[in-house]
C-alpha cells in the first residue's frame, strides 16, 4: 500500500504554482523526510495529503487509494501542522478530551502515561507549556489517535537541541514500534538522518528526488581528486561540484561497483550532503516512473 | 516501485462503508468547552438585564394594577393613575434592548471561526476525525439553539414587562395610546422576532468570521450588517408584508401604525395634509374657535374640512396584525439564518487552507 500517492499533482495560489507537476509514491512503513528550502512547497505538498488544501492539477490519495479529507482518510492520518497549534486557554487535559471527542479512536492511557513520562502536567494551560512541551502535547493528541500515517511539518523547528531529540525519538518509537508511517517535513538535514528512510527533495516547487534513502546513498558517490582534473570526469553523471583549494568533490551518480579514476578517491555520501547537493542543483533530479522523463538532464537512480 | 500513470481507484469501499461517523453529541462538549466563555457572558449580560427588566416590571404592573382597581371617583385614584401614566419614559428604555441581538451575534458568533483562523488552530480542528464540515454544522447549530432560545426566553420577560402598556390602550383614564405594537421601539422586542434576530444576527457573525478570518473585524463586521439589516427591515421592509387597510373614520385607533393619510374630494385626490390645503379652504376654517394655542386644533380644521365635502382618507396596519408581522419577519429571518449558516458549512468545506 501507498501511503500516499500523487500524479501531476500541482497547486496554484493566484497566479504562483506553490507545487507543480508532482508524481511520487511513498510506500507504508516509511519515514519520511520532505526536505527543501523555504517556500519550496513543503508545506502545500503536506496540505494537500491532509486534505487542508484542494489540488489546482492532478492528484492525491492516501492511504491506498483514498481522497485526503475523506472520512477514511482523516480517521487514519494525524497531522500535526507548523507551530504545533494548540488551543492556548486550554488545559493539557482538556485538549486529550477534545481530541478523544473529536475522534473514533483515542487512547486515553497512553496518552496520559505519555504526557506523564514527559512531566508536563495535565492541569496546565497548553499556552502556558514551553515550545517543546507544546510540540510533544500536539504529538501526544496525534499518536494517541492511533494513525496509520503521521504527518508533520516542520515539527522540530522551534525546538532546542534536547527536546528536538526527545521529539524524534518519540517519532521513531512510534514508527518502529507501532508500525505508524512518517511523512514529516523539515530544513533541519541533521535530524532527519538518524530517523529518515524514504527521502524527498523539493525544489522551488518541483519534485528533485524521491526515494528509499538507502538506494539513493548507495546509487551516490563522493570523488575527491584534483581540482584540475575535474573536469575531465565522465565516467557516471555529476550532480554537483565542489571545490575547495587544490582539490574539488564530485557529487556523482555511482554505486560501489563503478571505477574510481587513478588519482581519485571514493567515499559514500550521507543525507545531508546528498540533499544539499541535489538543492545547490536545481536542474537535477532523481526520480522513479514517469517523473522522470520531463527532468532534461538526469538519468536513473532509484532501482 | 511501480510506474504512476494513474491513482489507484479507492480500494476498500466496504471497510470504509462501514466507518460510523464520529456521534454528533461528542460535538455537545466539544461545543461547551471552546465556547463557555462567551455563552457565559451572554448568560451575564441577559441575566443582569433581566433582573433590571423584572424589578422595572413588578413595579410598573402594581402601578397597573392599582390605577385600575382603585374607585375612579377619589382623589387618591387621579393620582395613582398619574403615577402610571407617568412610568411611560421607561418605554424609552426599549431602545437599548436593540443592541442585545447584535452584540450576542457578534460576540458569540463571529469568533466561532475567526478565532480558529487567526490562531491556525483550524489546522487542527479540521484535520481530526470528525470531519470539518460536520465540525463546523455541530458547532453552528448547537451555539445557534442556545443563543436563540436564551433570547427567546429574555423577549417573553420583555414582553411581559410591557403588558400594562397594551391593557392600558383604550381604558378610558390611562392616556397612553401611543403604545401601538408596531412602534420602532417595540416591535422588534416581542414575539419571535427579537429571539430570530439574534439568531440571525449569530448567523452574519459565524459567516463573517469566516470571510473576514480575524476576530476583531469580523465583530465590526457584524454589528454593521445587523445594525444594517435591522434599519432596512424596520424602515423599507415591514410596511410591505400585508397591504394596509384604508379608512375614512377620522379617529384611527393610536395602537394602529398609520402608514400615510391624506385628503380627497368626489373621490379624487386633493392634499396631503392641512398644511397644503388650498388658501380658499383654509380662510374658510380659520374663523372658527381658536384652541388653546390660539389657532384652531387639528380636530376642528378636519371637521371644517370634511362640512365642505372633503374626506380624510388613513392606510394603516391595525394592531391586530401583530402576529402576523411577527410571523413574517421571524420567517424570513429564520430562512436567511440557515442559509447563512448552510453558506458558512459550504465555505468551510470548500476552503483551501
Amino acid at each position: 500500500m501507498n501511503v500516499v500517492e500523487a500524479s501531476g499533482l500541482g497547486k496554484q495560489y493566484g497566479s504562483t504554482w506553490a507545487l507543480r507537476d508532482c508524481s511520487l509514491a511513498i510506500p507504508a512503513g516509511h519515514v519520511t523526510a520532505l526536505v527543501g528550502p523555504n517556500g519550496a512547497g513543503k508545506t502545500t505538498l503536506l496540505q494537500l495529503v491532509v486534505g487542508l488544501a484542494a489540488p489546482s492539477a492532478g492528484g492525491v490519495a492516501v492511504l491506498g487509494g483514498r481522497w485526503p479529507g475523506s472520512p477514511a482518510a482523516l480517521d487514519g492520518i494525524a497531522f500535526v501542522a507548523q507551530e504545533t497549534p494548540l488551543y492556548k486557554n486550554l488545559s493539557a487535559a482538556d485538549m486529550l478530551h477534545l481530541t478523544r471527542n473529536l475522534n473514533r479512536r483515542f487512547d486515553q492511557a497512553s496518552a496520559e502515561a505519555r504526557l506523564a513520562e514527559l512531566g508536563i502536567p495535565l492541569q496546565r494551560k497548553a499556552g502556558r507549556l514551553s515550545g517543546g512541551q507544546q510540540a510533544q502535547l500536539a504529538l501526544t493528541l496525534a499518536l494517541a489517535r492511533r494513525p496509520r500515517l503521521l504527518v508533520l511539518d516542520e515539527p522540530v523547528a522551534m525546538l532546542d537541541p534536547i527536546a528536538r531529540h526527545d521529539f524524534m525519538a518519540t517519532v521513531l518509537t512510534a514508527a518502529v514500534d507501532d508500525g505508524v508511517s512518517v511523512l514529516l517535513s523539515s530544513h533541519v538535514l541533521v535530524e532527519l538522518e538518524r530517523v529518515a528512510d524514504y527521502l524527498i527533495v523539493l525544489s522551488r516547487g518541483r519534485l528533485q528526488m524521491a526515494g528509499e534513502l538507502d538506494d539513493l546513498l548507495a546509487s551516490h558517490r563522493v570523488l575527491t581528486g584534483p581540482a584540475a582534473e575535474a573536469g575531465r570526469y565522465a565516467e557516471r553523471p555529476v550532480v554537483h561540484v565542489r571545490r575547495a583549494a587544490a582539490q574539488a568533490h564530485l557529487l556523482v551518480r555511482a554505486t560501489v561497483d563503478d571505477p574510481v579514476p587513478p588519482g581519485w578517491e571514493a567515499h559514500p555520501v550521507g543525507l545531508e550532503e546528498l540533499a544539499l547537493a541535489y538543492l545547490r542543483e536545481p536542474g537535477a533530479a532523481a526520480l522513479p516512473g514517469p517523473a522522470r522523463s520531463r527532468q532534461a538532464e538526469p538519468s536513473e537512480v532509484t532501482r | 516501485m511501480t510506474a504512476m500513470t494513474a491513482l489507484t481507484v479507492p480500494a476498500r469501499l466496504e471497510e470504509d462503508a462501514s466507518l460510523r461517523p464520529v456521534p454528533w453529541r461528542r460535538m455537545a462538549w466539544v461545543t461547551w468547552r471552546q465556547h463557555r466563555v462567551a455563552l457565559g457572558g451572554v448568560a451575564a449580560l441577559l441575566g443582569a438585564l433581566a433582573v433590571y427588566v423584572w424589578i422595572l416590571g413588578l413595579q410598573l404592573h402594581h402601578a397597573y394594577a392599582a390605577a385600575t382597581t382603585c374607585n375612579p371617583a377619589s382623589s387618591a385614584c387621579a393620582d395613582l393613575i398619574t403615577n402610571f401614566n407617568f412610568m411611560n419614559h421607561v418605554l424609552v428604555g426599549g431602545y437599548t434592548l436593540q443592541l442585545v441581538p447584535p452584540l450576542i451575534g457578534a460576540f458569540v458568533g463571529a469568533p466561532v471561526l475567526a478565532r480558529e483562523l487567526e490562531t491556525g488552530t483550524f489546522r487542527y480542528a479540521w484535520t481530526q476525525g470528525f470531519g470539518r464540515s460536520r465540525w463546523a454544522l455541530g458547532k453552528l447549530v448547537a451555539l445557534a439553539v442556545v443563543v436563540t432560545a436564551t433570547a427567546g426566553a429574555f423577549s417573553v420577560l420583555v414582553s411581559w414587562y410591557y403588558q400594562p402598556y397594551f391593557a392600558a390602550t383604550g381604558h378610558p383614564a390611562l392616556d397612553l395610546s401611543e403604545a401601538s405594537p408596531f412602534s420602532l421601539a417595540l416591535f422588534d422586542l416581542r414575539g419571535v422576532v427579537f429571539a430570530l434576530g439574534t439568531l440571525a444576527a449569530f448567523a452574519i457573525g459565524g459567516l463573517a468570521g469566516m470571510l473576514i478570518r480575524r476576530v476583531v473585524p469580523a465583530i465590526v463586521a457584524t454589528l454593521a450588517a445587523y445594525t444594517g439589516l435591522a434599519l432596512v427591515a424596520a424602515n423599507l421592509l415591514r410596511q410591505h408584508y400585508l397591504s394596509p387597510l384604508l379608512t375614512k373614520a377620522v379617529n384611527v385607533p393610536g395602537s394602529a401604525w398609520i402608514m400615510s393619510q391624506w385628503w380627497t374630494k368626489g373621490g379624487r385626490f386633493a392634499f396631503t395634509s392641512w398644511r397644503d390645503a388650498p388658501n380658499h379652504l383654509i380662510q374658510l376654517c380659520v374663523a372658527l374657535p381658536a384652541g388653546p394655542l390660539g389657532k384652531p386644533s387639528q380636530e376642528t380644521l378636519a371637521q371644517c374640512f370634511a362640512q365642505h365635502g372633503y374626506t380624510q382618507l388613513t392606510s394603516y396596519q391595525p394592531a391586530g396584525r401583530f402576529w402576523a408581522f411577527q410571523w413574517i419577519e421571524g420567517g424570513w429571518l429564520l430562512a436567511l439564518s440557515v442559509l447563512l449558516i448552510a453558506a458558512t458549512v459550504w465555505v468551510v468545506s470548500r476552503r483551501a487552507a
